[in-house]
Formats: C-alpha cells, structure tokens, sequence
C-alpha cells in the first residue's frame, strides 16, 4: 500500500521585545523564579492587560516578509482553560481575525536550489501571550511554578498541511526559524524555548482526496526531534491502518529518549476552550503609516538578497519574473523597496551554491557583502569561497557564530586583498588566516605577513634561482619529464616552493620551469 | 455635621474650624457605634484612617489642599486598597491583603480624602440585595428587615446612616442605582471608559464601571472630579479633556425635554414607586422641564441579554481564583484537580457559583452563537433603541426599581426574582450610559423611592444638573433614617 | 433547548466547581428558571445585526515597549497558600 504523508506545523515563536506583551515586566530569560512576573503576569485581581507595540511591530513585520495581509481589526480573544502555569485561567490569543492572514514560504529540500523546492501556504499567525513554567522537580511531591515566562509575546504560525514529508516540515521550520532571525523579531533560540513547533501529522492512501485523521505531536524544541517525531508518527499511524485499525485524533508528546510519542493525559473538556473576544482588549487598528513604519525598518529579504547575488548583470536583476511581478503588483511594499532604490550596480554573480550558503542568515549575507565592498565586486567569488569555507569552518568547530568572528569582515577583506595583490599566495593565506583566527598581531593580515616574513616571491630573477637550482638538483625527474611523464612537473613544483619555503608566487614559479623545462625537452 | 455637604466639610477643613483628624474620629465613632447593626463594612482600620487624615491635615496647613482633602469616604471593598484587606466581599478573598492600589484609590489618595473603611458588597458585586456577601447581609437604615440593595449596599448604607460623607460603588447591571434608590442617597455611574477599572476587581469587564454615591448630586460632582480620569493602565480607559462636573449645576432647566419611555411606565412598576416618579415629574414639569413619550422597544430583552453577557465574563474573569498565587486554598485534596476544584468550591458563595456556570455554559462549544453571539447582538439593539431615544429628549426618566426595598430573604433563594431587581438598570449599562438615581420621596412603609435619570455618553454634567436642580426644590436627599439620629 | 444534570455537572467540571449531586440538581432547577428567561432573545430576528462587544467605539491603545515593574514576588507571594525557593507549589501536574 503506498501512503502519502500530510504534515501542518504551527510554531511557536517568541518575539523579541524588551517586555512582555501586557505587562511591563522584562522578558529577559533566565531570571531568578518569579522576579520578572509582575501584578499583571500572576493575575493579581483587578489588574488588566495593555498591549505592547513592539509585539504589533513584529508581527506585521512577519506578515509583511510572508506576503500576508495585515488585518485591521483583529481581535484579542480568551482562550479558557485551567493550568497552575496559566495565572489567569484563560490565555490571550487571537480567534477569529488574527493580526496576519494568509502568507506563502518557499522551502528548499536539497542543496539544488532549482530542485526540490515548493511553495508552503500559511494559515495564519496571531500574537497571543506564553505560560509560565512548571518546574517538575520534587517539592514533596509538589510542582514548582515560575511565571517568569507568564507574558512572553509570541507569535504563532500555522501553515496549511502543504508538506508530505518529515523532511519538508523541518526545511519548512528551519526556513520560518531563519527569516524570524533574519528580520530581527526573534533570537529564535531554541535551547531556551523561543521556537516551539507543534506539528499536525496524518497519512492517507495515495491519491486519496480526503485527509487522515491527525494526531497533534506538541512542542517539538528541536530540528531533529520534529523530524524523529513524524517519522515515528507517520510509521505508528501507518502500522494501525494496515491492520485495518482506525487512527483517533489525540495530542501527543514526543518522548526524545525513547523516540516514540505517547498520548497526553487530557480530558473529555480538554478543548472546549470557550474563546471569546477579551472585553479588557479593544479591536486593534493597524493604521497604514505603522505598517510603512515597519515596511522601512525591513531588511532586504534572504529571497531577494539571493537573487541579487546570483544575478549576471544589472539589466538581469532590475528585471521581474513573471511571479514577482505577480507578488509585486500585490504587495509592492514587500519587495520595491530594495529591488527598486537599492542601487545596485554591479552584481556578483555567485553560483546558486553560493548564493544559498550565504543567504542562510543574515549576519553571515552581512559580513560576506562588508568584504566584498572592501575587496570589490569582481572578486566576489573569492570572498564567497573563504566566508563558505574558512570563516564557516572554524565557526562550526568552535561552534561560534559570525557575528562573535575573531576575524571581523575587514580584518578578512585586508588578507582577501592580499591575495588579490598576489603579496601572498591562497596558501599562505589559509596559514595567516590561522593565525588571525588566534588573535596573532591584531589579527592583521599585514602585520602578520611583515613579521614572519611571508611576503611572496615575485621577483623572476629570485624564482629563476630557485629554479635552477631545483633543475641541477633533481636530474632524474627532469629527465622523466622530459620523456613525457607529466606528474614529475608537480614534484618539481614541489621542490622549488619548499627552497622558497613558500612565498614564491606560484603562477610564476609553474610558468618560468615550464618554460625551462620546455627548453630542455627541445635539446 | 452629618448631614453637611461634602463643600461645607471642605470649607470647614480649610477655615481650620475642625482637623480632618477630628472629622475621621467623628465618622469612625459613628462607624462603631452603628456598624453592628448595618453591617455596612467589612474593613475598619481606625490606625490607617488617621494615618491618611494626619497627611491631610499637613496637606491643608501647607496649603496644598484640594476641594476634597481631608475628608473621610468609603470604600467599596472590590477596590484593591494597599496594605488594606480587600475581600470583594467573598471567602475566596478572605485573606488577600492588596498589595496594590486601585487607580481610583491612587486618585482618592492624591486628593488627601481619607479610607473611612471597606463596604460591604454582594460577593464579587453579583447581587441585588447585598445577601450573597460572605461577610453577612447589609441591612437598610431606613428598615433594618429590609435589604439595602446592591450589590453596592454597604456604600449606599453607609451614607445613608451616615457612617460616611460620600461613598465608592460600582455599577456593572445597577450596582450603584438600585442600592442608592433603596437606600434613599443619590448615586451615579458615568459613562463606560470615564473611571479606570485598574484595580477594581473585574465582575463583568465591559459592564463594570465605577462610580459614587452621596447624599446628594452636587456631592456626586465633586466625587466624580477626583475619579475620572485617564488611565493607560486600562486599555478601555477613555483619553478626555478634563471636566469641572460641577459647572452646570446651577443652570435653569428650561426647556429640558424628559424622555419618559412608556415601557417603563407599564406593567411592573409598584404603586408606590410610581406615586413618586409621578411626582417628581410633576416638580420636573414646574422647573420647566418637558416631557416626551419616547419608546425603547427591547427593554424587555436587557435583562436576559445582562444575563448572558455579565455570566459569561464573570465566568472568565473569576478563573484566575484557582488557589495557587493568592485567595482561599483548600485543606485537602486528592490532586490539582481536586485542589482546584474545592478550593473553588468553597471560596465561591452559591450565586457566584450560579454565575459561573451560567456564563461557562453559554460560551461552550455548540451553544456560543445561540447565547453569547445572540445578546451581543441584542446589546447593540438596545444601544441603538437609546440612541433614537436621544435624538428626541436630552435626558430619560423613570424609575431605578419596580419596587421599593423588600424584605431580607424574601428573593435570596429566587435568583430570577432577585434578577429582575435590574430591570429598569440594566439596559443603561449595556449601552455603556451614565445613569443615576436620586431619592424621590417615600413609598410604602416609608421606604425610599429612586428616580432613575439616563443621559447620553459624556452627558454627566448636564444630568447631574437636572439632579441638582430637583434637589434645590426638594429634600427628600437630606431626610435621613429615624434610626440613626442617635 | 433544555438543560439536563449532565450538562450541569459537565460544567461544573469545565469550570473546575466541585458540585454534588443534590448541588447538581438544585442547580439545574434554578438555571433552568434563568434560560427560560434568556430564551426570551430567540424571539428576535438579529441576522443583519452586527454583534457589540464594546460599549465605545474606540480601538486598542498601544503601550511603548518598555520595561516598567520592578521585582516585587516577595509582596507578591507573602500571599501565596505555599511557596517555596520563590516557586508557587501547586500539587503535582502530570501532562
């Protein structure tokens, strides 16, 4: 029997804000237990919510990234349950009329940015307040609760159940995870809980219209677990169909160190939530010049910023495809802004390879495009090559990010120009580059090239020498060469960058012994 | 003293012919003296009253003194007092000592008007006799077998016996105007938004509102100087231009059109009550006044669309009385359910318990459309039937209560009998109107009869004028109840 | 539409009233009482109607993002039934 798998996510997202999203109370994480939970978090009687602005900002800024309409009004609604980590007994969400409707992403499966690629729509995504905390640790068998957390804003986002793999709902959370971080309303940090999925699994027979009952895995906190989560979700629900059992909808979590899914202990109540439109809140209006407040305050989307880097020429990149001219003539706030005053003049060219790496977030887009407007244009591809390779190597080992580098974007740009100027060769680079990374001389290229010494040999006289030499040292080889076994060349390459202990510049040293090599071969 | 105006005791405090220390001691005498009987308060702290009148008095000396200061009022106790017992008359709260002050308690405090004391109040304001209170019923100065209304009913007996100058209510169906019609006193809701709900314990949030009662209406503008204002700490908070309350009290009345809606004056209404409505229309039409039929067709509905929609928030708003962070925890119990679930049991009053079911009923799954939809509705229909009534009249009349008080017991175990106590208040507060009910006279057994006045949003000024101009050609607001002439 | 004791006690529990049997009952007696009265709204037509959440028409303020409170759980939870190590104790929540 062939099986299609159906998977919706809703994630979770905590926005970044100073306070919480009715309270004035810090959302700093980590605090002591109840010290950032004021009157308004732990629900003292007669207190009332007021809405904070920077939690609007940021989720029409989401709105606005996805291509989605920002609704005014939307309505702030209860949602009625009873929880200790719930203070009030009912939390503020959004119901009917969320902030943002609609919204499409696009997800990437694969390294091949052409293949493996699909549109992923959006429900929806509405601001609502986070819980508090139960600390589960034995308080005589009691349960501690901190509601710290109590006020949080977060945005939640829904999708359609557009994926059909396990492998599809992760590309779809990592894609939401880098552009919340890419346009700055998250930290996205999911060691502290700031990105939560929720993910809606079911199967059907292939080819089926109607979809399978879903079975709702909740607060997945990592990449890997939501993928282990649906894998083990759809291979459970699989299994009961095969034999004929029927799949009951039910709320499950996920159990890492088991990897399996068990049913949450719920009750019959468990989801009549009784919403209704919170009367302490009014309609909130989002009034045109707020959301070109936002609009201005948007960064270059990681989308067009790709686009811009794969571009050939100027003419390429100011023109549209048929589906942005499409998204433009809906939405012209979402992308003229940076496609039409960017001013781009010349373009970089890179590969799509490239362009995606660099565009993963936008620290490491930032840092790239800061060494190449010191290194220039026409060496793009050389700056991409050392922040894809070197920079993203010695990160990932010391699991650090761009933005706490060692190496500041024009500290690389020096060496990168060092290169450019054939001071050093690629080679020495890499070394100097090790050394940088240490904090050697400032982690200056120059510095460092100037007291050891590394400055390349250009000089063809200095490179004859060492050629020679080499030549009358190594009689065999030249004799092997000469008989037409090519690789001896190497060798010999070899040997002549060893006597200039690698500084001769090595299109120079490769050039002059062919050209005596070639000499001899006439004899 | 007792029966001096809230301006006579100001300009008795300023003149320094009596300290706002004496003036306190008087009241609380009075309070100790009478409060046994009446059972209007629910918090007396005789330390903390002349703490407040000692900053008073210091306030006057420096003269930094305003049209309130130093005077002695009381508090109904839904109002979060700091370092005060404030119980919203309910065991759950029993023992929640407020760590924070209400915006109108912050606003009496800036005034230097002095906590006379907490009154006593139907448990979580759902109520209209003050029966459902857990600190005991309050009883009616003007015949202590009867009810004093509510759920106001300590404030509104407190002024009446004198206990205090002027009071705090609040008013989410008539809270304010019924007790004050039993009581004999003046009283006022303002519109919707004007008094910030910070810190007022939420009944029904889009029906409380705050407001005063007073033995007169010239009182209830000075009062309502010190509570309106803006609030960013309540998102329903309206941003106005201040208002002088007491700016149109002397106009004429001249020309004023009285809307009289005629289902008001149909069935229901009780001889007595009506024997002095009459009247006061009567007195109304000699000041010059004009009366209007006017009609609001879905009067009949106010009541079962207040009883849907205050349940239902009330249903909410009461959720965060679980037992974990403050307010009465059972002893035992099997698990958090269990805890939650005799905690909640125990620390509710039955009418309070009624109200929750009623409102988790009507926002359940499957019966939301039917019930709570359906009253929005409705809410706006009444709304719009007053709108109509407006452009026809400046100010409607009636009466605040079919009846007169009644005896206590006598509707406590009928809850619909005891809802309909707010038939003729509660239409005003879904609108979001002021509203106000001023003594008009006796009724039977000489029990007080209240003449209800509904004006338009923001019209406070205005209606309080057209009280106090009745006022200046009668004194059914200056008799006060034989008993308390000790 | 008439109330039967399963939905009063399914409420009860929906809002976490412990309520016995004869409660129950009493309850259902009374509430039956008040949604006769309530069925009074059925009588009118309201489908053109636009349901009123708010007595002013005014919309949602918004507030600066800001932090304003400064600690105070120690006020706080001097009025808490059982505290401990600056955690509410609640009995032991099982998901």
């Amino acid at each position: 029997m062939e099986w299609e798998i159906v998977v919706g996510l809703e994630v979770h997202i905590q926005l970044l804000t100073q306070s919480k999203i009715f309270s004035g109370a810090s959302t700093a994480f980590g605090g002591t237990p109840n010290t950032q939970a004021c009157a308004v978090d732990i629900a003292l009687p007669g207190v009332l919510p007021v809405l904070n602005r920077g939690a609007v900002e940021r989720a029409i800024k989401f709105g606005l990234a996805v291509g989605a309409e920002i609704n005014s009004p939307s309505i702030f609604a209860r949602k009625n349950y009873f929880y200790p980590d719930l203070p009030k007994g009912y939390q503020i969400s959004q119901y009917e009329l969320p902030i943002v409707e609609g919204g499409r992403i696009k997800i990437q499966t694969g390294n091949d940015i052409n293949e493996n690629t699909k549109i992923v729509r959006l429900t929806r995504a509405h601001l609502e307040e986070d819980a508090g905390k139960s600390l589960h640790e034995d308080f005589h068998g009691m349960t501690g609760i901190d509601l710290n957390r109590a006020g949080t804003p977060l945005l939640e986002v829904v999708s359609e159940p557009d994926m059909r793999s396990s492998m599809e709902a992760v590309a779809f959370a990592k894609t939401i995870h880098s552009l919340v971080r890419w346009i700055g309303i998250s930290d996205g940090n999911m060691e502290e809980g700031s990105f939560r999925c929720d993910a809606n699994v079911s199967v059907r027979r292939l080819g089926d219209e109607k979809l399978g009952t879903r079975r709702e895995i909740k607060n997945l906190n990592s990449f890997r677990f939501l993928q282990q989560a649906i894998d083990y979700e759809v291979e459970y629900q699989k299994s009961i169909l095969e034999n004929g059992g029927e799949v009951k909808q039910a709320t499950v979590l996920f159990d890492s160190g088991k990897r399996e899914t068990h049913v949450m202990r719920s009750k019959e109540d468990a989801h009549d939530y009784r919403y209704f439109p919170d009367p302490d809140l009014l309609p909130l209006e989002i009034p045109q010049d707020l959301i070109d407040k936002v609009m201005k305050s948007m960064p270059e989307l990681p989308m067009w910023r790709y686009r811009r880097f794969i571009a050939q020429d100027v003419d390429e990149y100011r023109t549209f495809t048929e589906e942005e001219s499409r998204i433009h003539s809906k939405h012209p706030m979402q992308l003229s802004p940076h496609l039409m005053d960017y001013g781009v003049e010349e373009v970089y060219a890179l590969s799509k390879y490239d362009a995606t790496m660099l565009t993963t977030d936008i620290c490491t887009a930032d840092y790239f495009e800061e060494v190449v407007r010191i290194v220039g244009c026409k060496n793009a591809k050389l700056c991409a090559n050392w922040v894809i390779g070197e920079v993203a190597a010695r990160l990932n080992q010391n699991d650090e990010d761009i933005t706490t580098s060692p190496v500041s974007a024009e500290q690389l740009a020096e060496l990168l120009l060092r290169i450019c100027d054939e001071t050093i060769s690629g080679k020495t680079a890499k070394d100097i580059f090790g050394a940088m990374w240490h904090g050697e001389h400032g982690a200056s290229a120059d510095a460092i090239i100037k007291a050891k010494n590394l400055k390349q040999i250009s000089n063809s006289d200095e490179i004859r020498g060492f050629v020679d030499t080499v030549l009358i040292e190594n009689p065999k080889e030249v004799s092997d060469y000469c008989k037409g076994k090519e690789k001896a060349f190497n060798f010999l390459v070899g040997q002549i960058m060893k006597a200039s202990k690698g500084k001769a510049n090595p299109a120079q040293v490769n050039e002059i012994l062919k050209e005596k090599l070639d000499r001899k071969k006439c004899e | 003293m007792l029966n001096l105006s809230l301006k006579q005791l100001s300009t008795l405090l300023e003149s320094k012919k009596i300290s706002s220390v004496e003036l306190t001691r008087e009241f609380l005498k009075r309070v100790e003296i009478l409060n046994q009987e009446y059972n209007a308060f629910i918090t007396v702290n005789e330390e903390m009253s002349l703490d407040q009148a000692y900053v008073a008095d210091t306030m006057i000396a420096s003269g930094e003194a305003c049209p309130l200061t130093g005077i002695p009022i009381a508090h109904k106790d839904i109002f979060c007092t700091k370092g005060w017992l404030t119980t919203c008359g309910s065991k759950m709260l029993s023992n929640f000592i407020s760590p924070y002050d209400a915006h109108v308690i912050e606003r009496f405090n800036m005034t230097g008007t002095v906590n006379i004391g907490k009154t006593n109040m139907d448990e979580f304001a759902m109520g209209s006799s003050n029966e459902t209170s857990f600190y005991g019923s309050v009883k009616n100065p003007w015949d202590i077998t009867t009810v004093p209304g509510g759920s106001s009913g300590g404030s509104a007996c407190a002024v009446a016996a004198r206990m205090a100058p002027a009071a705090t209510g609040t008013d989410t169906g008539g809270s304010i105007r019924q007790p004050a019609a039993l009581c004999g006193v003046s009283g006022i809701k303002p519109t919707y938004g004007l008094v910030s709900r910070y810190g007022m314990i939420a009944f029904a949030s889009s029906l409380d509102q705050g407001g005063a009662i007073a033995k007169s209406a010239a009182d209830l503008a000075l009062m309502l100087n010190v509570m309106v204002g803006f609030d960013a700490r309540d998102s329903t908070s309206l941003q106005r231009d201040k208002e002088d309350y007491t700016r149109d009290l002397e106009k004429p009345l001249e020309g004023l059109r009285i809307g009289l809606p005629k289902e008001y004056f149909a069935e229901g209404m009780s001889d007595d009550v009506s024997r002095g409505v009459d009247a006061a229309i009567t007195e109304y039409n000699k000041l010059g006044a004009k009366m209007v039929e006017v009609s609001l067709p879905n009067t009949k509905l106010s009541i079962p669309v207040y009883y849907v929609l205050a349940p239902a928030e009330a249903s909410s708003n009461l959720s965060r009385f679980d037992g974990v962070r403050y307010g009465h925890r059972a002893l035992k119990y099997a698990d958090l359910d269990d805890m939650y679930e005799k905690s909640r049991a125990q620390g509710f009053g039955a009418e309070v318990k009624r109200r929750i079911l009623i409102g988790t009923y009507v926002l359940s799954h499957g019966y939301y459309d039917a019930y709570y939809i359906k009253a929005q509705k409705l809410r706006r229909l009444i709304a719009q039937d007053f709108a109509e009534v407006f452009k026809q009249c400046e100010i409607v009349m009636g009466p605040t209560s079919s009846t007169v008080a009644f005896a206590l017991g006598e509707r406590s175990n009928d809850p619909l009998q005891m809802y309909l106590s707010d038939t003729y208040t509660a239409a005003a507060s879904l609108a979001g109107l002021p509203g106000m009910s001023i003594p008009a006279g006796f009724g039977n057994r000489s029990r007080p009869v209240g003449l209800h006045i509904i004006g338009n949003y923001f019209s406070e000024a205005h209606m309080l004028n057209v009280a106090h101009q009745y006022q200046q050609v009668t004194d059914w607001h200056t008799r006060m109840p034989e008993i308390t002439k000790v | 539409m008439s109330l039967v004791l399963e939905d009063v006690k399914l409420v009860a529990n929906l809002a976490r009233i412990k309520i016995s049997d004869e409660e129950a009952r009493t309850t259902l007696d009374q509430l039956t009482g008040i949604f006769y009265l309530i069925e009074q709204m059925q009588e009118v037509d309201t489908s053109t109607i636009v349901p009123m959440s708010h007595a002013q028409d005014v919309v949602q303020r918004l507030r600066m993002d800001v932090v304003t409170e400064v600690d105070q759980h120690e006020l706080f939870q001097s009025l808490a039934p059982q505290v401990e190590g600056g955690l509410y104790l609640v009995p032991k929540v099982i998901e």
